[in-house]
Parts: C-alpha cells; structure tokens; sequence
C-alpha cells in the first residue's frame, strides 16, 4: 500500500513522457487542412512574363511543392519528384520559394524539371499565406480547390505509396464534396 | 619623451571611448516610426518562430522570423488590429504559433497542471502535519505509570543536585 502511491505517480510521469518524447516537435499540425488553398497569382520561372494561378488548377487534383535551390533536403527530395513525373502520376506546381531566379533554373536543367510548372514567391508571401515554416513543403489540393494533406519535410517513397497515391486517387474519382477513406486517412495521419 | 607619453595617453584616451560609439555602425534602426515599430514588437511578442520554436519573432533573427515580422508590420501599417494580425497567424501555421497558448478544453491541463500540482502539495502536507502532531500527542498521553515514576523520580534527583 505505501508504494502504491509514488508507483502510481511515477506511472502517470512515465506515460505522459512517452507520448511527449514520441511526438515530433518539427512537426506542427496545419490548420489549413480541408480549407480551401490560399488564393496567388505569380509570375512563371521559366517565363516571367506569365502568371499562374491555384485557381487555373480548379477540377484537377494536384500538388503545389515548395522548393528552392538553397533547401539542402529539397535535393534529398528531388530524385522521386522527377521519378513521379515520368510515371506521370499527377500534376505538380513548383513554388520556388526565396530564391534565385537563375540558381533555381540552373537546378531544374541540371537534375530534372518534375513540375508542370514552377512559380516565383520571392520574398516569400505566398510561403506565408500557405503556413510553410520549412521547405521542402507539399500540399495536396483537391478538385474544388481545397487542401486535403500536407507533407512537412522531403516526401518519401513510402509516405507517396501509401498517403499520397491512395489519397490523389480517391480525390480524382469523386465528384462534389469528396470524402476520404478512413483506410487513406489513417495512412496519412 | 613628451611624445611618447602623449601618445599613450592618447591611446588610453580611445581605449576609453564608449564602446557602443565604436560599434555605432553595427545596428541599423529600421524605426522610422516608433509608434508602429512598438506595436510590431509587442505582437511580435506574442507570436512563436517555427523554426526555433523557444523563440518569439521578437528574439529571433531567423529568415522566417524576419519574414513574419514584415508580414506583421504590413498588417499593422494597413490598419490591421493585434487581435486581427494574430488570428491571420493562427489560421495559417495554428495555435502552435501563439507564444501564450490559448487556454482551450485540450489545453485545460497546461494551464490548470501547476495550480493542481500545488493544491495536491498543500493538502498532502497539511495531513502529514496533521498526523504528525497527533502522533505526538497520542505520544504525551501515552506515559506509563512506570515512565512517570521514573520521570518523577529524575525531577527529584536534579532538585537535590541544585540543592546541595
């Protein structure tokens, strides 16, 4: 009976400490999951004198990844963008982010361009308005324009196989209000 | 010699010269407007740098954390109120970027947690006292007959010894 207590007490420690020490502090839960994607028009990388909007990507799934030339896990994450752009799986916007307009095309030609397209956020707003506090950041948007998932951080081979893939699929077959899977949204959480 | 001496003085003189005039060129004021730029800081206060997560945008040098507080300032010079400025921050990187966490039904234990802890502290203590001064008590009453004789006869014994 003595020891039940600080037994007791040393469990609860114990317990809260292993949640706490297994979650991951980099990680920061987005707010702006199943809202709709923040409205840009920016000028294009490779053409400057054309716009883009998220707004031309209306009745599409796609992903807006932010990259930039300086970002040392950008380039970790590069060699499976430019896989996922062979396969042709889906539809990717760049958003290079702070960056040189030249570094950033002299990337592009020298390991591969995976994107449809890349835009320029150059003193960083749209990064902002999107909530991105570390590149590589990916966000995937639905077809009504609104984002369902968002990967911190270089995306995976496995995060693509099991989250993403299953999730742009799903996307891409409703019609309307799109509901999720809870099998997809258990990959993805 | 006169030389000499001149020059060090001269030396110490400058040694001597307060050190924030040497260094005048190092920090750039960007308060143009010190009413804004107090306003600035005070948010800037109450928001987090994600990327050094221990630190408010106020403290931090951080690319990100100087971005936020352009952000900030724009808002501010567009009018924008602090509650306003804060909500933009909140919706965007969540309550993660508040440097005060709100205080919210999953965030009730933060906030409840150390005045729990010391009611708990308080009330363990106040019966360990509590038992204590009973236990002493029980103690005081509980003399055997024997023990008073014995106590009695040890007064006796000491009065004798002041006696003699």
């Amino acid at each position: 009976m003595r020891f039940l207590l600080p037994l007791g007490l040393f469990s609860v420690i114990v317990g809260f400490l292993w949640v706490g020490l297994s979650l991951n502090p980099q990680e920061v839960p987005s707010p702006l999951i199943d809202k709709p994607a923040p409205d840009f028009t920016l000028p294009q990388l490779h053409d400057p004198q054309q716009t883009f909007s998220n707004k031309d990507m209306l009745g599409k799934v796609w992903m807006l990844n932010v990259w930039a030339s300086w970002c040392v896990a950008c380039r970790q994450e590069h060699p499976l963008l430019v896989q996922m752009s062979r396969a042709k799986l889906f539809p990717v916007v760049g958003l290079n982010y702070k960056d040189e307009r030249a570094d950033a095309l002299r990337w592009l030609q020298h390991d591969g361009d995976p994107y449809l397209l890349s835009v320029i956020d150059k003193n960083g707003k749209v990064g902002i308005d999107y909530g991105v506090y570390g590149v590589p950041e990916s966000f995937v948007i639905d077809k009504q324009g609104v984002i369902r998932h968002k990967v911190i951080g270089p995306l995976g081979p496995a995060e693509l196989q099991n989250c993403v893939i299953p999730l742009v699929r799903e996307l891409e077959k409703a019609t309307g209000e799109s509901q999720v899977s809870e099998e997809v949204k258990k990959a993805c959480a | 010699m006169r030389l000499m001496s001149l020059v060090s003085v001269g030396f110490v003189a400058l040694l001597l010269l307060p050190a924030p005039l040497l260094l005048a060129k190092e920090a750039t004021p960007m308060a143009e407007d010190p009413v804004l730029e107090e306003m600035v800081d005070e948010i800037a206060d109450e928001l987090r740098c994600l990327v050094c997560q221990n630190q408010t945008i106020a403290d931090s040098h951080a690319d990100l954390a100087v971005d936020l507080k352009n952000q900030v300032r724009d808002m501010v010079r567009s009018g924008k109120s602090q509650e306003e400025i804060i909500d933009y921050m909140v919706e965007r990187y969540g309550d993660f970027v508040r440097y005060r966490p709100p205080v919210k039904t999953s965030t009730y234990l933060l906030w409840a947690g150390p005045f729990l802890l010391l009611f708990i502290g308080i009330v363990v203590l106040m019966q360990n006292l509590k038992k204590r001064r009973l236990r002493t008590d029980e103690q005081e009453v509980a003399l055997t007959p024997e023990e008073r004789k014995h106590l009695a006869q040890l007064l006796k014994s000491e009065e004798e010894k002041n006696k003699s």
